[in-house]
């Protein structure tokens, strides 16, 4: 398979405007005879059925929500970067280019992610249009914060949520094109698969939340940005509901998955404190603008620490040790999400770490509320810091804040070219579901704009070209395609149903999550990573054995929705093991413990690995086939990243 | 049993679905830890069910971190629980005492029905917003964002409108199921912004049309709905809502066709 | 369905038209008190016979009387519906009790205003009714000198049927005949029931309004971060202390008085 990206050729700032003159138009009065389904309504379905139905096209919105508005990129905290420059302070939609391709560690398209820094500037726009309340300074101008991997302040924040300002911004232009009837809105659906006829989408199947119903719906497109897969990690900050599935159907229909095993963990999470805990909870990257990251210098004070003769606040000046300032003195506690990560670990590793487990570092705000005052301090992260007592009992104003690495963000995806197209004609994905920006790590504050610039700024023009290309005949809804996917449906949830064992799903869930943070987490050996997948390949066929599902379809039955839901996650878990066992370098947060520079730093292997890996489903059981699309550096030079 | 753990009794609202009749049923839940959330809580319960081959207490969920607006619980007599500003997933069982029973129902208001034993169906809080709750700006061609300046305590206030998560506790305190927190919040958001000020006539006329339309009682300005707001919204939005209601409805000219469509 | 009818059918529409009668009904209060302390002067009646007659015989007065009568009326109506509407808002009624942390009053202006309704009929009827509908009531005629200010009064049966009040000059004194609903005062609260009607229902004024005043404001849209305060603190110690405190002293002095007669 040739896996063509369709990267314009020319100058890296003209190639999106030369690309957007050569894609073909669909007049306006004939784009209300196209049918667009938009599965998934966070920031990139929202606002690409919203921007899709504006333009005239008749859109189906899915989601499996109660509402559109909950979709999971409501939880987002930190930020949105642009390269707006409002600050003077040097940035460019070049340096924001740049920040992204060295942040994601040289392994994304150029061409990608300098449209995306481009389109950076109209979300902000678009945004505040709507009504979006971003932060503001006195004059009334918008206000700046800093991220990680980045030495400007190009990052607009609404407080701590972010996420869901902007998720309601793009939920109110979904609202209004509702109730022009443009849109037709489906909650609490889940869609099961992807219907295609000579290879190409034309529909989807899906399944009512509250009746069981199976419905097929047809459209000319099918667009998923149905979000990323960590919770295959069983714990992770993702919503409880995040899953695999809309992609996970799509790609055992052909379409392409990439780069699966990159995996972003993020540094500052609120530790696990038990079994029974059934999410991590994130606390903002922008802590880092203020907080600093420290460990115990010695194991002894660690030990102290973590019984609880030693309070945080007790620990001498000498003793700490601030090890993101010592060792990368020129970005301090602002290094990229998976280099914090990694040397949180690592003092883990060392004995060094603490909290009653041993697995937590201190982020701490002492020298903040000494410098700007308590009430400076809770002003720009009260609700952070409430959210952290809520679910701690402990009071980051007096002690410091434990946090750990978690499972955020996936930067793999559904390989999609710089159209967001699949391999699969007519089937697009947009947002944290498809591969194509992040490249190996994602910087802070950039999955919002990616999300956007995917749903407002690129689909509406690359859409058209396609429906251009296959006109505006009706899908023919009577086809034997339709039928013959939703039966396989029906029989797949038969399947799930008839599993009366002994194991809930949810226990299945967990191993996978163990086995996947164990050997497939933070760092990954060839040794583990293949001890991984044979217990994955275990775990899943006990599932089909063991496993037991209650209820019935025709009622709503969260019991069969998670077993579905785990059920591809078991399957996904084993091709994230071959990725990463094939991609024997280590990139950003894809880290061989093989592969390191004596400083303990990811170390590439650009003359072997400088490609994207997209994964062929072949059948079940069936080992996938690797594609390779190579990456072309024309403009950037790939160095060895630092942030000393 | 480790140290700290409890025993509680739970008093649940099970209902098959919207059509069927329900009933509290009582069950125990055994070993909890008082740093499991209270969803996590439930997780416990629902696994023994499961293994039980019952079906498990269907209750909404989603982020799990207290901003989708989704878990929705009423606990003892209160949305979200006992403790202020805060939803039911930020809930941690510290707040319960071993031995203590919990009775738990679903959010009750005519324009809720019932889904699924603790799961309310709140799609009117979308058609709400569906009718009204926007400005109508399409993608692309707007002004530059730093274009319009707006006071600091103007942004401000219009982001603590802004900060509702759309949960419905305000219509589960209120004695009468009045929306008119939500709501209020959304038309404030916007009425106080200047992008929002071409359609502020309209828009509160519409929105207030619907919500009307939907079923939800009328305001008494107890102001149960603020105390119990997991977003603290305040009852200062309601008072600016009808403000702008009547200015629209009694002194304006814009119009608007009540085209309220009823709840499904 | 015309814009107005549509804005007053509106649940904000209701809220309306209750906040405004009920402001209105506060503004009364404020001068039936103040026409009511002519009960504390110790002149025999006169003062108050005479500013009872007043009202009865000014043609604004009356105007204004019959819209009071109006806003009673339609501030009951409206409270009836808006409590049906509000209950079928909650047909399925919670098992756990509510215990939000509103204020008492405020969830129960319904069972407080139920008793004000109460007390506004059997109150109507025994004075306003009585006053202008029945004979029962007696005239007094008040002789008083112009020189010294010394003041008689004595019984006085009108010659005719109709006869409804006179004001004459005899010399140095001035004769004023005016119907006697002092008398009926003291006879009302001189029965220890009727008293204690009367403090019940003035501590129901008081819960009411404790409440319903500032919530007029709110309804009406007219909170300030400067002015509510203001709002609340008139509402409190007005509204819901001096009013309901000075209405509650007349028919408990009276009732003292009578003891001692």
């Amino acid at each position: 398979m040739n896996l063509d990206a369709k990267i314009p050729a020319g100058p890296l700032a003209e190639k999106w405007d030369k690309h957007k003159f050569n894609l073909k138009l669909v007049n306006p009065a004939n784009k209300r005879k196209y049918d667009v389904i938009v599965v998934g309504t966070g920031l990139a379905g929202a606002s690409a059925a919203a921007s899709l139905a504006e333009l005239g096209y008749n859109v189906k919105a899915f989601c499996f929500q109660d509402s559109p508005r909950r979709a999971h990129s409501i939880a987002a905290q930190g930020g949105i970067n642009a390269a707006k420059n409002y600050q003077n302070d040097g940035d460019s939609v070049y340096r924001l280019f740049y920040d992204t391709i060295k942040g994601g560690d040289y392994r994304a398209r150029e061409g990608n992610v300098y449209r995306l820094a481009q389109v950076s500037v109209n979300i902000i726009d678009q945004c505040v249009a709507q009504g979006v309340p971003f932060a503001r300074e006195y004059g009334g101008l918008l206000d700046n914060r800093s991220f990680g991997g980045s030495q400007v302040s190009r990052t607009f924040y609404a407080r701590g949520q972010t996420g869901q300002q902007l998720l309601l911004g793009a939920y109110s232009a979904l609202n209004r094109q509702i109730h022009l009837g443009k849109v037709k809105m489906y909650t609490r659906t889940e869609m099961l698969d992807v219907v295609t006829i000579d290879g190409q989408a034309k529909g989807i199947v899906t399944r009512s939340l509250t009746s069981g119903k199976i419905d097929t719906h047809t459209g000319h497109a099918v667009l998923l940005c149905t979000g990323g897969y960590g919770n295959v990690f069983y714990l992770s900050t993702n919503a409880a509901g995040s899953n695999v599935t809309a992609a996970w159907r799509a790609h055992k229909r052909g379409a392409l998955f990439a780069n699966p095993c990159y995996t972003q963990i993020h540094p500052t999470c609120i530790p696990v404190t038990g079994s029974h805990q059934s999410k991590l909870t994130l606390m903002s990257e922008s802590l880092r603008n203020d907080g600093r990251v420290w460990a115990p210098k010695t194991i002894a004070i660690a030990e102290q620490l973590r019984k609880g003769t030693l309070k945080a606040d007790q620990v001498k000046e000498e003793d700490r040790d601030y090890f993101l300032e010592r060792k990368y003195p020129s970005f301090g506690n602002l290094v990229p999400r998976d280099v914090a990560s990694r040397n949180a670990k690592e003092m883990v590793d060392e004995n060094r770490g603490v909290g009653g487990s041993g697995i937590a570092v201190f982020l701490d705000f002492a020298d903040a509320i000494k410098r700007l005052g308590q009430e400076a301090v809770a002003a720009k992260y009260g609700n952070l810091f409430d959210m952290y007592y809520q679910i701690t009992n402990e009071d980051p104003y007096k002690q410091p804040m434990r946090i750990y690495p978690a499972v955020h963000y996936t930067m793999g995806g559904l390989w999609v070219d710089y159209n967001l197209s699949t391999n699969v004609p007519g089937l697009y994905a947009l947002g944290e579901c498809n591969f194509s920006d992040h490249g190996a790590n994602r910087l802070g504050a950039s999955a919002l704009m990616q999300g956007l610039a995917d749903g407002y700024f690129v689909i509406p023009y690359t859409l058209g070209d396609y429906l251009a290309t296959i006109g505006p005949k009706p899908v023919d809804a009577n086809h034997p395609a339709f039928e013959k996917t939703k039966q396989e449906v029906v029989t797949r949830i038969n399947t799930l149903l008839a599993l009366k064992g002994t194991k809930t799903v949810n226990e299945y869930h967990r191993d996978l999550g163990h086995i996947m943070w164990e050997y497939c987490g933070m760092a990954r050996t060839e040794e583990g990573l293949t001890k991984a997948k044979g217990l994955i390949q275990a775990l899943r066929a006990d599932f089909w054995k063991n496993a037991i599902v209650v209820g019935e379809n025709e009622e709503v039955n969260a019991s069969l929705e998670k077993a579905g839901r785990v059920a591809d996650f078991l399957e996904l878990g084993e091709l994230m093991v071959d990725d990463a066992l094939m991609r024997k370098e280590s990139c950003g947060g894809h880290f061989r413990l093989e592969s390191q520079t004596e400083e303990g730093e990811a170390l590439r292997d650009d003359e072997h690995f400088t490609f994207v890996g997209a994964w062929e489903y072949k059948g079940d059981n069936q080992p996938e086939e690797l594609h390779k699309e190579d990456l072309n550096f024309e403009f950037v030079h790939l160095t060895q990243r630092s942030y000393k | 049993m480790s140290t700290g753990n409890m025993n509680l009794t739970l008093k649940v609202w099970r209902q098959k679905n919207a059509q069927s009749a329900g009933k509290m049923v009582t069950y125990k839940a055994e070993n909890i830890s008082p740093d499991m959330s209270f969803l996590e809580m439930l997780d416990v319960v629902n696994e023994s069910l499961i293994l039980k081959g019952d079906e498990p207490i269907h209750f909404d969920h989603d982020c799990r971190e207290g901003i989708c607006g989704m878990c929705s619980l009423y606990i003892n007599g209160r949305p979200h629980g006992p403790k202020r500003a805060i939803t039911t997933c930020q809930l941690h069982m510290r707040s319960f005492h071993d031995g203590e029973t919990i009775t738990i129902e679903p959010w009750r208001a005519a324009a809720f029905p019932v889904v699924k034993d603790l799961a309310v169906d709140r799609s009117a809080f979308d058609r709400i917003q569906q009718s009204g709750g926007f400005v109508s700006v399409n993608t692309g061609g707007v002004p530059d964002a730093n274009e319009i300046a707006i006071p600091k305590v103007i942004a401000d206030e219009a982001f603590n409108s802004a900060t509702c998560i759309g949960c419905g506790a305000c219509v589960a305190a209120c004695k009468n199921a009045s929306a008119m927190l939500f709501v209020s919040a959304k038309i404030s958001q916007l009425a106080m912004l200047p992008q929002g000020q071409p359609e502020r006539w309209s828009r509160v006329q519409a929105m207030v049309a619907q919500m009307d339309a939907e079923g939800f009682g009328s305001c008494t300005n107890t102001g149960a709905c603020e105390a119990e707001c997991p977003k603290e919204i305040s009852l200062t939005n309601i008072s600016r809502m009808n403000n702008d209601y009547f200015s629209a409805k009694l002194f304006r000219e814009e119009h608007v066709h009540e085209h309220g469509t009823s709840g499904e | 369905m015309s814009e107005f009818k549509q804005t007053f059918n509106s649940s904000l529409g209701k809220k309306l038209i209750m906040a405004l009668t009920g402001l209105f009904l506060c503004t009364f209060l404020i001068v039936h008190l103040g026409g009511n302390l002519f009960l504390f002067r110790d002149d025999k009646g006169y003062g108050f016979n005479v500013y009872a007659n007043f009202l009865a015989h000014f043609p604004p007065i009356e105007v204004i009387a019959y819209l009071l009568y109006l806003c009673i009326i339609v501030h009951s109506i409206y409270a009836l519906v808006l409590t049906i509407n509000n209950r079928s808002a909650r047909p399925v009624t919670y098992v756990a009790h509510n215990d939000a942390p509103a204020s008492w009053s405020s969830k129960n202006m319904g069972i407080l205003g139920s008793i004000l309704l109460l007390f506004i009929v059997i109150h109507m009827g025994d004075f306003w009714f009585t006053y202008k509908f029945n004979n029962v009531l007696g005239f007094k005629e008040y002789k008083t000198n112009l020189v010294t200010g010394d003041r008689t009064v004595t019984d006085f049966k009108p010659g005719y049927a109709d006869f409804e009040n006179s004001i004459s000059t005899e010399g140095n004194n001035e004769i004023v005949r005016v119907k006697d609903l002092h008398a009926r005062v003291v006879w009302s609260f001189s029965h220890l029931w009727y008293v204690v009607f009367y403090v019940i229902a003035m501590g129901a004024v008081s819960f009411h309004l404790v409440h319903g005043f500032q919530s007029a404001f709110q309804t009406l849209g007219w909170t300030h971060r400067k002015y509510t305060p203001i709002v609340k603190f008139i509402g409190t110690w007005l509204f819901a202390v001096i009013i309901p405190l000075g209405f509650a002293l007349m028919p408990i002095v009276y009732y003292i008085q009578s003891l001692s007669k």
